[in-house]
């Protein structure tokens, strides 16, 4: 279980995320909402043990992740960051080994179940620089699957990606937290966060407005404490749209 | 082994005897009279420095660009070749209050003063500077590399200083000559002096690797996979301080071999920075000694100065790649 017990984070001096409480279980996709600069990215820093807290704590198994040593944590988060660039122009299979750093080896087998996961063996031996977005974003995310975390956090994993590759990438989280593995991701669109994800937090100003299962914790008053947005969900649950205007 | 380092290690194989044997004198050991003397005691020492002073320019420019993620990045941009000049440059002015026996002494070790003054320095920034990223105040790389130019400009003026107030005009065209680095005239003592330093340099360097490789994504990305900011950090100014450093004080400044090295060496390799430190000690060592042997054979007057050689074939060469990488060819 990766918890957060009272958190407050601070950038720069500013108060992004304050006394937010909320215990994920692994098994399932955590979608993490907000409107820009509500602080979810700071927030998915947080659980991921790279942000510091200023005051409360991230705990993982009980164990608060500031105490853990670096490697550990590593080899227990694996934390996909927002359209990182990569520097250098490796072929796909270098790239997804290095999520093997964490452990100091070559994971032959991992790399290679990774590589598979993601339909990526016909690409292995391209370079990144010629890889399509949605290429780039599975690669990426191997990279993190091949580090064999128990824990997958993704800041917008779906932003660049058109709709034939979100529901693409959706299926192999969903394959993720099948197998046990806890998935968190932010994400913008609030529809793939209503279809997809098992439980849903909405944060606002730093501050968790809501908390719960996504016909819940979306409902159309949370969207409107959050977004200042009239909204109404139209469908089937599993295949819902929002449709909104301003109120 | 990778296939850089054979290519390299072979290049160097073939380099060096030509070296040995290349000079104003073309040797044919066993008849040019006192040839073997010749061979041990001028040419082979020179040999061995510039392999020494290349291997570390190579490795540290190597590892300087993986970890600013820019293979423009050079490892002056530490500041640490200028400080270690500027302990030369002070070496000037204090001739006449070091003891004659350290005289000779005097040159290299205030330039390596300058180069660990320069270290400390940094490790003091560094310090600061990973625990305001730890602390989410952000561009810990770039707010070291920005103290490390001011470090670098900063020697640089007081060098400039130093040489606008020279003691005499004799002392001015001494140090002009010797900022531009060169092997003229080097000895075993050269060798032994600087061998271990940029052989210990490059040991930390490639403790580097590892965390050099999580840097290709990002910050955050080689954090979470358990990167160590503040250690690779100091392991990063130790290893610099003493490649770099210890090339300053036994031959002066040399540029652009780290900039160019890591580019000719990246084509051969998985291009991962872990890949590139030790082909591209080689390969530096490669560079420098062939640019060696050319000043060397030239038919000039007076030698061109290896330091001026480096930078007359480097400057060309950024610009090319510059261009290049405008139209996002590399």
């Amino acid at each position: 279980m990766l918890s957060a017990q009272n958190l407050a984070l601070e950038r720069g001096g500013t108060r992004v995320v304050d006394s937010l409480s909320a215990t994920l279980v692994p098994g399932q996709i955590t979608a993490i909402v907000g409107p820009n600069g509500a602080g979810k990215s700071s927030l998915l820093l947080g659980l991921a043990g790279l942000l510091a807290p200023a005051q409360g704590r991230v705990t993982l198994e009980d164990a608060a992740l500031a105490s853990l040593h670096p490697r550990t944590r590593a080899q227990a988060i694996g934390y996909l960051p927002q359209t990182p660039d990569i520097a250098w122009d490796v072929a796909v299979e270098s790239l997804v080994a290095l999520g093997r750093l964490p452990w100091r080896d070559r994971g032959t087998a991992a790399v290679e179940a990774a590589l598979a996961a993601l339909a990526l063996e016909p690409l292995r031996r391209r370079p990144v620089s010629q890889l399509s977005g949605g290429e780039r974003a599975r690669v990426l995310l191997a990279r993190v699957l091949a580090g064999q975390p128990r824990w997958i956090l993704a800041d917008e994993p779906l932003a660049a990606l058109d709709l034939a590759h979100q529901l693409s990438l959706i299926a192999h989280l969903r394959a993720c937290a099948r197998l046990g593995q806890g998935v968190v991701v932010v994400v913008h669109d609030l529809g793939i966060a209503m279809n997809h994800a098992d439980r849903v937090l909405a944060l606002k100003g730093g501050q968790l407005i809501a908390d719960g299962p996504p016909q819940t914790a979306l409902a159309p008053e949370v969207i409107a404490q959050g977004w200042g947005v009239s909204a109404r969900w139209l469908g089937q649950p599993g295949a819902q749209a929002l449709v909104a205007g301003q109120s | 082994m990778n296939r850089a380092s054979i290519v390299f290690a072979s290049l160097l194989a073939l380099i060096l005897p030509l070296s040995l044997l290349a000079g104003r004198v073309w040797i044919v050991p066993d008849v040019t009279a006192n040839g073997w003397l010749i061979l041990a005691e001028l040419r082979l020492p020179r040999a061995v420095l510039a392999i020494i002073i290349g291997a570390g320019l190579g490795a540290a420019g190597a590892a300087m660009q993986g970890y600013l993620r820019n293979p423009l990045a050079d490892p002056g941009l530490f500041g640490i070749a200028p400080m270690a000049a500027l302990g030369a440059v002070a070496s000037f002015w204090l001739g006449a209050f070091i003891p004659p026996a350290f005289a000779a002494w005097s040159l290299p070790l205030l330039a390596l003063a300058g180069a660990g003054l320069g270290m400390a320095l940094l490790a003091l920034i560094a310090g600061r500077t990973t625990s305001d990223a730890a602390a989410g105040a952000g561009g810990g790389i770039a707010l070291f590399t920005l103290a490390g130019l001011m470090l670098a400009s900063l020697a640089g003026a007081l060098t400039a200083l130093a040489i606008t107030l020279a003691p005499n005009p004799f002392a001015l065209s001494e140090i002009v000559l010797w900022l531009n680095g060169a092997l003229t005239d080097r000895s075993w003592r050269e060798v032994w002096l600087a061998g271990p330093l940029v052989a210990a340099g490059i040991a930390v360097l490639m403790l580097t690797a590892r965390s050099l490789d999580a840097l290709t994504l990002g910050e955050d990305a080689a954090r979470s996979m358990g990167l160590n900011p503040a250690r690779l950090l100091l392991l990063l100014v130790v290893g610099i301080g003493l490649t770099v450093g210890a090339g300053v004080a036994v031959a002066g400044i040399i540029g652009f071999v780290g900039l160019v090295v890591p580019h000719l060496v990246r084509p051969l390799t998985d291009r991962l920075p872990s890949s590139l430190i030790g082909p591209s000690a080689l390969a530096g060592a490669c560079l420098v000694l062939a640019a060696d042997s050319i000043v060397r054979i030239l038919p000039l007057v007076t030698e061109l100065r290896l330091g001026i050689a480096l930078s007359l074939i480097g400057a060309p060469f950024f610009l090319w790649l510059l261009l290049r990488m405008r139209k996002g060819l590399l």
